[in-house]
């Protein structure tokens, strides 16, 4: 049996599958357990995210300082113009506030930075101490855009009220408040919306300059790169195209309903599904253009002509190494096995934050017998899996990094924070570098991981 | 200059008070920090702390839900600390407080003075619980680090036989800070006691295998003994008798205290040198004599590279007051001292160590950077002195940012800059100075090899 069974508490047993050992069975969606170190981070990180890259915008998280310090400038999401995204305003709420209610502050704070920075709207974030104290966010909101003539937006966002995945709902529908008003004439018959692509390190213009070569209209950038002005025409795009598991599908449903936007889900991550997603929009807007099909092949042939050769190359060294992903979302996971699979890599341990049971089933099918499928992991249960399957990357985000580190095993960051594109093809030339820069450093001749074992 | 005095914070010049906590609680040994509060504070402090020290920072968390914001948190949080007990045999659990548990309400110390009842009815042994209230709206990190501190002496020291210990509560330093202090210490040939002392659990070395708790940290049972010290040396000059543990080892325990400046500079790394001296009644060690006088010798070198030169300074009260200390005595004119704090005592103390070197900088307490920028206007300041977040103020400005303190989010090592004693106070220096060349020999049209 494993070395794991020491480290997994008895209340997440079932959170965690072997394939091939177990039969599916997946209870996600759970609250984490106390005391166990999870990952996760709360419904105010989840708006926050998803949100953030709209850089025309003013950002106010209403609560202590700690909120908005710990968010300020931490994505690597990308503008083209405005950066007011990446400025970090609070209301940084004092006892005094805590007692005598933060609406007057919060209207003070609207208006001083409207003012100092006209920004296109407004987006005011709660916090949990604002669910506690029951400020009136959304009076002060209307007050504010009355006044002020932007749209001044409340984001539900109390960190306690769920996870990271309630903050997505949240960022949707007050973004959902901004759709339908603005003016779409111009749009052109083949047009989209990109939805959950954050621009991190410049993805969204990758994805853009496809489209654009497809003969595709980008209507709006949501968010990466993101603007009011867009958001507010969105709806006169033809369609939508939603990447990322949970975190901008309500607005694209909420967009289906009120303005009837079909919308298709996609992934820019490693080849299959990048060109993919390609050929599923290109097939949609067939009927209006019969040649789009054929600009998209020409597209994905001559981007797979540069990329194979110097992916084979890679493959060399890389054949056969075994690799781990624990992610936010479990979309980012499926791309990731695909991802690996062409490099020549095993995936051993596969595992996100806030997966659902539908995700976890994919998983399970997509990947090999004997790997380890686990949902809201923590640093004592992941770092037993490495050991187990003695990898030799892990895919994650910062939190993760130093497990990995200190394991002796290499990592590739695949957060928010990366700063190289891992998007479309590029990005899987970009993923396959990172790879082998990592699992190839002469440095793991030196930890004692190794060492133990010559 | 604009004058606009805002309400709201704009990049905000400090941290919340519980991420203060938890990284007090690091240094302790066997111990894991616990938030009582919903999920995503923990796990913001993590990625913030993970950054900085690029080392695993767990940090548990009672992970709040709804429900227990509305009937309280007390069965979240007394099975957050059965599951840290059990999974990672922790030998000391440090619970600190959230805005949220702060504001519904919930009496942290009746709960876990309940579980332990409970715990001990079941017959288990229990780690000490330390407990101590942080909620983020009052105070910054700092506040929260010498509140953890504090609690931790006032619930874990006993009285006990007098004995040749020295304690020393060294504040927020490095790992190198706190490796160079111990070595000071043993050099005076007495035991000492440092609380915290994260030197090894946030800087460790590769390991086969994860620790659930990483070694190292002062020992539980040191801490216990702190009560019997001959004296305590406590670092930070804007302390107060209300957050200092120090008081509270002398008012309870009778242990004489010292309280200094954090040792940045001949003078306040003097003072600390010569109270230790006049506690172990011994001569300061030749090694350090020497690594004075190659300070002193340096001093001579460098001062026509800084004469008149102009400082920005930022960041926790405490290491502002030392570096701003430092900078004087090579001739640097600190133009401005900022810092997110607001102790009420930090402008006096600027004013205490700067004088008789220079006329009194700009003070401003409780300072985003968004006023730091602001003031800055006119200045005309040739060096900023800080930690990683005044970079943008350094690209706009187009002049150099030395890194100190904490965090260094975009810089390598940097959870290892030695700033203290005479040896760091000589690395200090070393880098001002390197700084200031490098920026005039690349401005420089002739580009000089020799300089």
């Amino acid at each position: 049996m494993s070395t794991a069974v020491s480290v997994i508490f008895q209340e997440r047993k079932d959170q965690i599958l072997r394939k091939g050992q177990d039969s599916f069975g997946m209870e996600c969606n759970r609250d984490s357990l106390a005391g166990a170190v999870s990952q996760r981070a709360c419904v105010f990180c989840g708006s926050r995210v998803v949100l953030y890259p709209i850089s025309d915008a003013l950002h106010l998280v209403h609560g202590p300082i700690g909120c908005a310090a710990y968010t300020w400038d931490i994505r690597g999401a990308l503008s083209s113009g405005p950066a007011l995204h990446r400025l970090s305003f609070s209301t940084d709420l004092q006892e005094r506030d805590v007692i005598f209610g933060g609406e007057e502050k919060l209207y003070l704070a609207l208006c001083e930075l409207i003012d100092k920075y006209a920004p296109k709207a407004a987006f005011v974030y709660s916090t949990c101490i604002v669910g506690i104290i029951g400020d009136d966010l959304d009076g002060v909101c209307r007050r504010v855009a009355a006044e002020k003539g932007i749209p001044v937006l409340p984001v539900q966002s109390e960190g306690f009220k769920g996870n990271k995945r309630e903050g997505y709902g949240a960022a949707c529908r007050a973004m959902f408040r901004l759709v339908g008003t603005g003016d779409t004439k111009g749009i052109s018959p083949l047009s989209l919306n990109i939805l959950g692509d954050f621009n991190l390190a410049g993805e969204i213009w990758i994805i853009r300059d496809y489209f654009t070569r497809m003969g595709i209209e980008t209507v709006a950038n949501i968010t990466g790169d993101g603007r009011v002005g867009d958001l507010q025409r969105a709806h006169g795009a033809a369609l939508n195209v939603v990447q990322c598991s949970g975190a901008t599908t309500e607005l694209a449903k909420m967009m289906k309903e009120s303005f009837g936007t079909p919308f298709l889900r996609v992934s820019y991550f490693g080849v299959e599904d990048m060109a993919e997603s390609l050929y599923e929009v290109a097939k949609f807007f067939e009927n209006k253009d019969p040649q789009i099909m054929e600009r998209t092949r020409e597209l994905v042939k001559s981007e797979l002509a540069v990329l194979y050769p110097a992916i084979q190359e890679f493959k060399k060294d890389l054949a056969g190494k075994k690799a781990a992903i624990y992610v936010g979302g479990a979309f980012k996971a499926f791309s990731l096995v695909k991802a690996f699979r062409l490099l020549g890599m095993q995936v051993v341990l596969v595992g996100s934050q806030t997966g659902t049971e539908e995700d976890y089933r994919e998983l399970y099918e997509v990947t090999d017998e004997g790997t380890i499928i686990v949902d809201d992991s923590n640093p004592l249960e992941l770092s037993s899996f490495l050991k187990e399957k003695d990898v030799d990357v892990f895919v994650g985000g910062v939190k993760e990094r130093p497990i990995a580190y200190k394991l002796g095993v290499g990592f590739c960051d695949h957060n928010h924070e990366r700063k190289q594109p891992l998007e479309g093809f590029i990005g899987m030339l970009n993923f396959a570098r990172e790879i082998h820069s990592s699992v190839m450093s002469p440095v793991w001749r030196f930890v004692p991981r190794k060492k133990a074992r010559n | 200059m604009e004058n606009a005095n805002f309400v709201s914070t704009t990049n905000g010049c400090k941290l919340c008070k519980p991420l203060g906590a938890c990284i007090a609680f690091r240094g302790i040994e066997g111990a894991i920090p616990m938030l009582h509060g919903s999920q995503g504070c923990a796990t913001y402090m993590r990625r913030y702390i993970i950054s900085h020290f690029r080392e695993p920072v767990d940090i548990a968390s009672s992970s709040l839900g709804e429900k227990h914001a509305i009937y309280g948190g007390g069965p979240n949080l007394k099975q957050g600390l059965k599951n840290v007990m059990t999974k990672f045999g922790a030998g000391l659990i440090g619970v600190a407080t959230t805005c949220l548990t702060e504001t519904i309400g919930d009496d942290v110390p009746m709960i876990v003075r309940e579980f332990r009842r409970e715990m001990q009815g079941e017959g288990a042994e229990l780690p000490p619980l330390v407990t101590v209230s942080t909620p983020s709206y009052s105070g910054t990190h700092m506040e929260g680090f010498h509140a953890a501190i504090k609690a931790v002496v006032e619930q874990v020291c006993r009285e006990g036989e007098r004995r040749e210990l020295i304690n020393i509560l060294p504040g927020f330093l490095s790992t190198a800070d706190l490796r160079h202090l111990k070595e000071i210490v043993d050099d005076f040939g007495r035991e000492c006691v440092l609380l915290p002392d994260f030197s090894d659990t946030l800087d460790g070395p590769a390991l086969e295998d994860y620790e659930k708790i990483p070694a190292g940290g002062t020992p539980v049972a040191d801490i216990e003994r702190m009560g019997s010290g001959a004296a305590t040396i406590e670092f930070g000059r804007t302390l107060t008798g209300n957050d200092s543990a120090g008081v509270q080892l002398n008012d309870r325990f009778g242990v004489r205290l010292h309280q200094l400046g954090t040792p940045i500079g001949i003078r306040e790394t003097d003072a600390f040198f010569e109270t230790l001296s006049t506690v172990t009644a011994k001569p300061v060690p030749e090694k350090h004599e020497r690594e004075k006088g190659r300070l002193v010798d340096a001093y001579v070198d460098a001062h026509k590279y800084l004469f008149a030169k102009r400082a920005v300074v930022y960041g926790e009260e405490d290491l502002v007051i030392a570096l701003a200390s430092f900078l004087v005595e090579v001739g640097i004119k600190p133009v401005l001292c900022a810092s997110g704090g607001r102790s009420g005592r930090f402008k006096s103390c600027i004013e205490l160590v700067t004088a008789g070197f220079t006329d009194l900088p700009i003070v401003e307490e409780g300072a985003d950077f968004k006023k730091i920028e602001e003031l800055c206007e006119g200045l005309e300041p040739d060096i900023i002195v800080g930690h990683s977040k005044g970079y943008t103020l350094s690209r706009k400005l187009g002049i150099p940012l030395v890194r100190v303190g904490f965090p260094i989010h975009d810089r390598f090592g940097g959870q290892r800059t030695l700033h203290i004693g005479y040896r760091g106070t000589q690395t200090l220096l070393d880098r001002i100075v390197n700084a200031i060349l490098e920026k005039s020999q690349d401005e420089s049209p002739v580009g000089y090899a020799y300089l």
